[in-house]
Formats: structure tokens, C-alpha cells, sequence
């Protein structure tokens, strides 16, 4: 081949290019998992050593908050009961709206922008004001701070995260599956629920996931709806401790032992959604199984 | 020459806001055939071939109208059940969708749509249903493992056997082997004429040699009009009009 100047400038500009563009993507991507193990290491540094079994097995006794003998099992549990509560709430809600978005206003387009739009600032409004807007619903409805008010501020928040994610699996759904399935002679009922939700269930259970930590990581939504108790729940109408406010109440605290508790509540939050998204990961595999 | 009209089209037009898709379209598709819809890509074969579903409601942009009788129901009036004219045919389209599920429960599908709740039933039918195709010898081991899991032909084969098992009456294959290696292709082929004793089929292809094997009638389509229709040896023999005699030379 003839020796040509000005092409090989242009490929060792080209090459230099690809290797400035790799570099900027590696940096962020491993910079990103740096900062991640770096805020895990830090809470199990200062969490570990202030856990013990009685952390986590005793609800909090007088002198706790001044680093005297208890734990934070009524938090724990709380935390549990809200996330859960909250995300099964939301499930109710948002699958049939995402499903309904899918099917029914496959082609109302504006309709459909308009309530995706919606959603989507939904998804940006800080979580204080869901905290606030379910204070205001318990005063007009009169009822006191309590773990059934928790949850439903809870599901609220995370409802539009939740259809959203959804959403976004449901239309990666090939255009020739939902054609295929009418040709059959399928209803809209039989093609949500045995074909669409089947198809869409990883993207299903990553909403869910997302809405989860949400959730349980979410303090001030219930800071004015559930309130703060040591005790462990056992009606929806009581008062409800919850971890990110454990967490909170303990790193204000002038007290250093109550402190590192605080980081010992955040390694123990750090498990329990470790913990539930393994679980649900592990169910994934087995739940996508026949995705096409 | 047919006494046996299964799908009548008088007058049928389809458009968009912009363009028109099908032109004045007269049809009459004999029982118990393989009638091949012939042409070049982008002529409207496509959409013909879902205005006899009504898939065409599926793409509110188009403007549907005309009269499809099929067994003697104009399946355009409002009141037409379309859940029920859908029943009656078995769509096979160019790439093979199965449903997410296990190959067994593609076919079991249909069955238990029908209300057939019986297992020893549903297990005799599925295994029926995927002999009818040629299917049985190759899943027979792995009816559990997912569809996806099978090779784009057989995967094609089992949407054959999913639409045989609603019990249609009529077959609508778009191009179904366009996906598909040559061994797959003949495979469908060979099916193709074993059921035209049970049913109707209507196929839309633009390869000149397949509608060659297969057709009993053929119509040859060209930008949304229907130019030439007749038998095969009408069509390729003695073609009348010059867009026809141009595409068989060109064809292959």
C-alpha cells in the first residue's frame, strides 16, 4: 500500500479520540464504584463495632439516648413493616396503571405523555412534601401519627417511582408479541396479566426493588406521619420507630457512644436492603425464565 | 370456478392521513387452499393480510373501509365480535414471537382459552398439536425449558402449533419463512400443503419460487392495488399486464 500522510494522520486521530473517550468512562464508572465501597466501608468501620446482639434484639430502655443499655429492634422492625407495607401498597396501585398505560392507551399519545409527564415530576417531588401533604390528609381525616399513616405517605412517594420503572420494561415489549397475542384471540385482561407482566417481570421486580429502598431509606416522609416510638408496633394505629430516624436522633446526639450507634443502625439498613435485593435477584433469574 | 368462498373483499381501501395504502381492493379467497398474496415489498400485502383480523385496529392511523366478509360476517360492522373473528385464524409473521412461557404452555395456551381444563387432554392435544408440525420429535425432552430457548425455525414451528391449537379455520402466514434458514423454510413449506386439507391458508410472500410450490391462487399485488389475480398457471405462464411479466423476470 502507498505510504498516504494525511490518512494516517487522521487514524492516529481517530485512535487518540477513542482512547480520551474510553479513559473519561472508565474513570467515571470505577470512580463511581470507588465512592460506593468507600460509604460502605466507612459505615461498617465505625457500625461494626458498636453492634451487638443487644442492638438488635432489645427495644431501646431508659437510657439509651444517653448510651446507656437497649437496642433498636423497634426501629428495625418499624423500618420493615413501613417499607414493606408501603411497597406492597404501591404495587396495588401501580401495576394496573402501568399495565393500563400499556394496553389501553397504547395509542393516545397524549394522554399518555401527559400522565408520564406527570409521573415524572411526581418522581422529582422531595420527599418532605409527601411528608407534609400526609400530615395535612391526617389532620383532615383526624387521625394521630401512626404506622398506617406512614405507609400510605410511603406508598405515595414511591408509587410513581414504581410505575415509571415499570412503565419503561412495558414498552421494550416487541410491537410483534402484542400482535401476536391479539391474533390468538387473547382479551387486553389476558394479554396484561399472562403475557405482558410475564414478559416485563425483571423490569417488575427492579421497580419494586427501587421502590423499596426508597422506602425504608426514607425519613422525612415519616417523620410527621409515623412519629418516633420505642416500642414495636402491634396495630396499624400505632405510632411507628423507623431506622433512617433512628439514625438521625442518634447522630444528633452530643453523646459519642450514641453516635456510633447511629453508624451501627446505617450498617444494619445497609443489610437489610443488601439482604431483600439478593433475595429478590435470586427470584428474578427464576421468575424471567421465559422472557422471549 | 370456486364455489367455496371463504373470505370475500368488496371495495376495500386503507389509508393514512397521507398516503393511500390499499386501493379498491376485490377479493375472493377459495376454502382449502394456499392462496398466495404476491408482490414486491411495500405494496400493501402486509396490510391486507391484517385488514383479515383486524389487526389494523391495533394502528389507529389507519382509515379502514370497504366490506371483509369471512364465512358470510362482515367483520368491519361495530358489533362484530372481534375476539371471535380473530379465533378463527392463526397469524404466522415474519419473525416467530412465542409467548413468554414454557414450549409446552405455548401450545397448552390456546387449549385451556377454549376451556379445555382436563390435563390428560391438554397433554394429548399439545402433543398432537406439535406433531402436526413436526415439532414433537425435537421438544419432546425439553417441553418445560422456555420457548426462546428453541432455534428461530423451530421457534416458528411452535407459533404454528400455538395458532392450531385456538382451532382457527384460516392460516395468515406474512412472510413467515423471510427469518428463516433454507431447511426451516422447506420444513414450513411441507406443512403448509399437508394442512390445506383442514385449512385455509393465506400467505403473503415476495419470493417468486415459493409461491411457485405452494399456490393454488395467486394474487399479485403492486403499490396497494391488486393488478393480476388468478391460478399459478394463469400468473407465471401467461401474465397480461407488463408490471407482472417485469416482476417474474426480475423475480427470482
Amino acid at each position: 500500500m502507498k505510504y498516504i500522510p494525511h490518512l494516517l494522520r487522521s487514524r492516529k486521530r481517530k485512535i487518540l479520540e477513542e482512547n480520551i473517550m474510553k479513559s473519561i468512562m472508565a474513570i467515571t464508572t470505577y470512580s463511581i464504584i470507588l465512592v460506593f465501597i468507600y460509604l460502605i466501608l466507612v459505615i461498617s468501620w465505625k457500625g461494626i463495632p458498636a453492634l451487638s446482639w443487644e442492638m438488635i434484639s432489645e427495644i431501646p430502655s431508659g437510657g439509651f439516648y444517653f448510651g446507656k443499655e437497649g437496642g433498636i429492634l423497634n426501629a428495625i422492625i418499624g423500618s420493615i413493616y413501613l417499607s414493606v407495607g408501603a411497597t406492597f401498597l404501591s404495587l396495588l396501585i401501580s401495576i394496573p396503571i402501568a399495565l393500563y398505560l400499556n394496553i389501553h392507551l397504547l395509542h393516545h399519545n397524549r394522554i399518555k405523555g401527559g400522565i408520564r409527564y406527570l409521573l415524572d415530576i411526581l418522581w422529582g417531588i422531595p420527599s418532605i412534601l409527601y411528608g407534609a401533604f400526609g400530615f395535612i390528609l391526617m389532620i383532615v381525616f383526624h387521625l394521630q401519627a401512626s404506622l398506617l399513616a406512614g405507609i400510605i405517605t410511603l406508598a405515595l412517594l414511591i408509587t410513581p417511582i414504581i410505575i415509571r420503572a415499570f412503565d419503561e420494561a412495558l414498552q421494550g415489549i416487541p410491537e410483534g408479541l402484542l400482535e401476536a397475542s391479539y391474533a390468538m384471540g387473547l382479551t387486553r385482561n389476558q394479554i396484561a396479566f399472562h403475557i405482558f407482566v410475564r414478559q416485563a417481570m425483571p423490569g417488575l421486580i427492579t421497580a419494586t426493588l427501587i421502590g423499596f429502598g426508597r422506602a425504608i431509606g426514607d425519613a422525612a416522609s415519616v417523620l410527621f406521619t409515623t412519629g418516633y416510638t420505642d416500642h414495636i408496633p402491634t396495630s396499624l394505629d400505632d405510632p411507628t420507630a423507623s431506622l433512617p430516624l433512628a439514625i438521625f436522633f442518634q447522630l444528633s446526639s452530643p453523646i459519642p457512644e450514641v453516635r456510633e450507634r447511629a453508624y451501627a443502625a446505617a450498617f444494619i439498613l445497609t443489610l437489610i436492603i443488601l439482604a431483600i435485593s439478593l433475595l429478590i435477584r435470586l427470584c428474578t433469574s427464576r421468575l424471567s425464565k421465559y422472557q422471549i | 370456478m370456486y364455489n367455496n368462498d371463504i373470505i370475500r373483499i368488496e371495495n376495500l381501501h386503507v389509508t393514512t392521513a397521507t398516503q393511500v395504502i390499499l386501493k379498491d381492493i376485490n377479493l375472493k379467497i377459495p376454502r382449502n387452499r394456499i392462496t398466495v398474496i404476491l408482490g414486491p415489498s411495500g405494496c400493501g400485502k402486509t396490510t391486507l393480510l391484517k385488514c383479515l383480523n383486524r389487526l389494523t385496529d391495533l394502528h389507529p392511523q389507519l382509515q379502514v373501509s370497504g366490506k371483509v366478509w369471512i364465512d358470510d360476517e362482515d367483520i368491519f360492522q361495530p358489533n362484530v365480535d372481534v375476539i371471535a373473528v380473530r379465533k378463527k385464524m392463526g397469524l404466522l409473521s415474519q419473525r416467530p414471537y412465542p409467548l413468554p412461557m414454557s414450549i409446552y404452555q405455548n401450545v397448552a395456551y390456546g387449549l385451556k382459552m377454549q376451556g379445555i381444563a382436563d390435563k390428560h387432554t391438554i397433554r394429548e392435544r399439545v402433543q398432537h398439536y406439535l406433531e402436526e408440525v413436526g415439532l414433537w420429535k425435537e421438544v419432546k425432552d425439553r417441553l418445560h425449558s422456555p420457548a426462546s430457548k428453541l432455534s428461530i425455525g423451530q421457534q416458528q414451528r411452535l407459533c404454528l402449533a400455538r395458532g392450531l391449537a385456538v382451532q382457527p379455520e384460516i392460516i395468515l402466514a406474512d412472510e413467515p419463512t423471510s427469518a428463516l434458514d433454507p431447511i426451516s423454510s422447506k420444513k414450513i413449506e411441507e406443512k403448509f400443503l399437508e394442512l390445506k386439507s383442514d385449512y385455509t391458508l393465506v400467505l403473503v410472500t415476495h419470493i417468486l419460487r415459493q409461491a411457485k410450490r405452494l399456490a393454488d391462487h395467486v394474487i399479485f399485488m403492486y403499490l396497494g392495488e391488486v393488478i393480476e389475480q388468478g391460478t399459478p398457471q394463469e400468473i407465471f405462464e401467461h401474465p397480461q399486464t407488463t408490471i407482472l411479466r417485469e416482476y417474474l423476470k426480475s423475480g427470482h
